[in-house]
């Protein structure tokens, strides 16, 4: 199946400049995002994952900067922008970014009409009723009830998971190709989670939208996912489709993920949980980052840097163990049975009755 | 069971919490009632909002209640009580918080923040011996003791939590109230400091009240859970029961939202969504009943008799 890509990352490397030392945070990333698809990046706080997507939108912090690399969207390489100027023709329009916490991403002094009608104004110059008939059809887009009364309402006067959907239709204001999803429900109760991940899928199909969910639990992305990227100390380790990432793990440190979901936790064991911590970045990573904290490390873990290994064409993952050299390495019993977790959960406490 | 012989080491019954003025009262908690049996993990579950949190704080007489008791050991503990009383009780029940960024003071050393509740407590230890409780302390949840002098930016999430743990663990506390503990940690921290919450139960015998919204952390940590909706809770029973036989519509929502790591039974489910409207309470009003034993439900006459059918299939 040929798809279109809409953004190439080329061996893109990051740095930040702290305390006086260099940080290298993304090491040398090579991906493409198709055009509609839905890709879910996951990994630990301090793995890149947020800084790596930072790169597409120019909101780098001041003390970074990109050290080598491209990034190709629509014919221009992000990666070369410099000037606010040159940022503000993607951001919004092309690009858009819904952040963490709808607590603090909304202006609590304006109106939810006058944020959305902000964003109309600068990219579209729609203005006086035609920017507020617009602002009310995207509140009734992303679900809000009554869009005419909730136009007029401050941020305080909506709950969380109704002010994420705000920061959903501002982010969907100026019809966006991509956006970027980070974190976009970790600050909202599961309910609620359920509804707005729906609700970003729902947009995704009206507007042929591609999207990019950053996330640091595996557990959420199974639904909303079409292909999966695992990212390690400032590096993809593993990238496949959703089922293949979920089904035939590969990569040690994606095991090490799933297992530690409380989801397959049995009771009275230990839930597992990876040991140590990740590589300081600051020092050069020699090897496999995840060499260190791997159980199944070999020698050449902490020589070599592994290539990617193809498993299949959509399918790939950076450990030697898939080398033909390299002996044979079970994934962990648990995770093998994660197809029809929810039903096996079931009838195994049915049969404890 | 054999709950009947079990110790109950906390009764709560008709709880209530009002807020707000006299004469523009919020109800947060009504009628709530539960026990929690010694060197049990209880959990209660539900939404922002719902008032979990507040009947925590209400157990540990940070907030204060507007009707019904709660029980400590056979002792009452809410509203006034004597001064000796109150002291012992500061002791025995301790509280884990949830935000382990905002929970601990800036300003103050490990150290300081460690052996503060001791000060209060133990007024005659000396300083060998309260700094030797507070390296103790330390090492049970897996720090260094070296890490006394250090203040709280130094140290990760997952560190800061088990600071806060050990914080409540140097009281030496028979209960632990433990407010979402996990849910600002990283998935694979999670799994770190939930090890430790449970191999500490295994040594002392504590008992908890674990408070949170993500009912698939619940499931793998608590032996009993109740769900609450709204200041009122409205099932309860042993974790593994409720899980294969939820009743209310509220539980069985919250159960259809747990994300699961499957993703072709993911794409394809069918989420449910608790409405409110659905009782109809207008003649036939609810009552907190118990269906089976040890599962508890707010429900009228009609849904327990719907229940009891689909109980019986």
């Amino acid at each position: 199946m040929e798809q279109e890509v809409i953004l190439s990352v080329k061996d893109l490397n990051v740095k930040f400049s702290l305390r006086g030392q260099v940080l290298h945070a993304i090491r040398g990333i090579s991906l493409d995002i198709y055009k509609g698809e839905s890709l879910a990046i996951v990994g630990e706080s301090g793995s890149g994952k947020s800084v790596f997507t930072k790169n597409f939108i120019g909101l780098l912090d001041k003390n970074g900067w990109v050290d080598s690399g491209e990034i190709w969207y629509n014919g221009m390489d992000l990666a070369k922008f410099k000037t606010e100027k040159e940022w503000t023709k993607i951001r919004g329009k092309e690009v858009a970014m819904v952040m963490q916490d709808p607590m603090t991403s909304l202006n609590p002094l304006k109106t939810i009409g006058w944020q959305i009608e902000e964003a109309l104004k600068l990219h579209q110059g729609l203005t006086g009723e035609a920017a507020k008939q617009r602002a009310i059809e995207i509140i009734d887009d992303v679900g809000i009830p009554e869009p005419e009364r909730r136009y007029k309402q401050y941020p305080h006067e909506f709950s969380g998971g109704m002010r994420q959907r705000v920061v959903i239709a501002i982010a969907m204001a100026c019809n966006p190709k991509i956006l970027i999803c980070d974190e976009p429900t970790t600050a909202l109760d599961v309910t609620i989670q359920a509804q707005i991940l729906n609700l970003i899928r729902e947009l995704q199909k009206k507007y042929q939208l591609t999207t990019i969910y950053i996330t640091h639990d595996l557990g959420v992305v199974a639904n909303v996912a079409d292909r999966i990227a695992v990212m390690y100390a400032g590096d993809i380790v593993e990238i496949g489709t959703c089922n293949e990432v979920f089904y035939a793990p590969q990569h040690p440190y994606t095991w090490a993920l799933l297992s530690s979901l409380p989801q397959l936790g049995i009771k009275g064991e230990d839930l597992y949980s990876i040991k140590g911590t990740p590589p300081n970045l600051f020092n050069k990573v020699r090897g496999d980052a995840f060499a260190p904290r791997n159980p199944h490390a070999l020698k050449i873990d902490f020589l070599h840097r592994p290539p990617y290994f193809e498993v299949s064409p959509t399918h790939k993952a950076r450990t030697w163990l898939l080398d033909p050299r390299s002996p044979k390495v079970e994934p962990p019993e648990h995770i093998k049975n994660i197809r029809n977790i929810r039903a096996n959960m079931d009838q195994k406490e049915g049969g404890a009755q | 069971m054999q709950n009947e012989t079990r110790e109950k080491l906390l009764q709560v019954k008709n709880l209530e919490v009002t807020f707000g003025s006299k004469r523009k009262p919020f109800v947060a908690v009504k009628g709530v009632s539960f026990d929690i049996y010694k060197g049990e993990t209880f959990g209660l579950v539900g939404e922002s909002g719902s008032g979990k949190t507040t009947i925590g704080r209400a157990i540990i007489r940070i907030n204060p209640t507007s009707a019904g008791e709660v029980i400590f050991k056979g002792e009452k503990i809410n509203g006034k009580i004597p001064h000796e009383l109150d002291k012992r009780v500061t002791q025995q029940i301790q509280m884990i918080f949830q935000d382990p960024m905002a929970s601990l003071n800036e300003r103050a050393k490990v150290d300081y923040i460690v052996s503060e509740g001791l000060m209060n407590v133990q007024k005659h230890l000396t300083k060998e011996e309260r700094e030797a409780k507070v390296s103790k302390a330390l090492s049970d949840v897996g720090l260094l003791p070296e890490f006394a002098s250090r203040f709280p930016h130094e140290f990760s999430g997952g560190q800061r939590q088990r600071i806060g743990i050990a914080r409540s663990l140097i009281m030496e506390p028979e209960f632990i109230i433990a407010d979402e503990p996990i849910s600002a940690l990283d998935v694979s921290i999670r799994a770190q400091v939930l090890n430790l919450l449970s191999s500490l139960q295994k040594e002392r015998g504590l008992t908890y009240l674990f408070i949170a919204h993500d009912l698939s952390v619940m499931r793998f940590i608590t032996d009993r859970i109740a769900v609450i909706h709204k200041g009122v809770i409205v099932e309860l029973a042993e974790t593994e029961k409720l899980f294969a036989h939820p009743l209310h519509p509220y539980t069985r929502a919250l159960l259809s939202a747990i994300p699961m790591p499957d993703p072709i039974s993911e794409k394809q489910k069918v989420l449910e969504v608790y409405d409110p409207t659905c009782h109809d309470y207008s003649v036939d009003k609810p009552q907190w009943s118990e269906i089976e034993e040890g599962h508890f439900i707010m429900a009228n006459e009609k849904e327990l008799a719907e229940y009891r059918d689909r109980l019986k299939n």
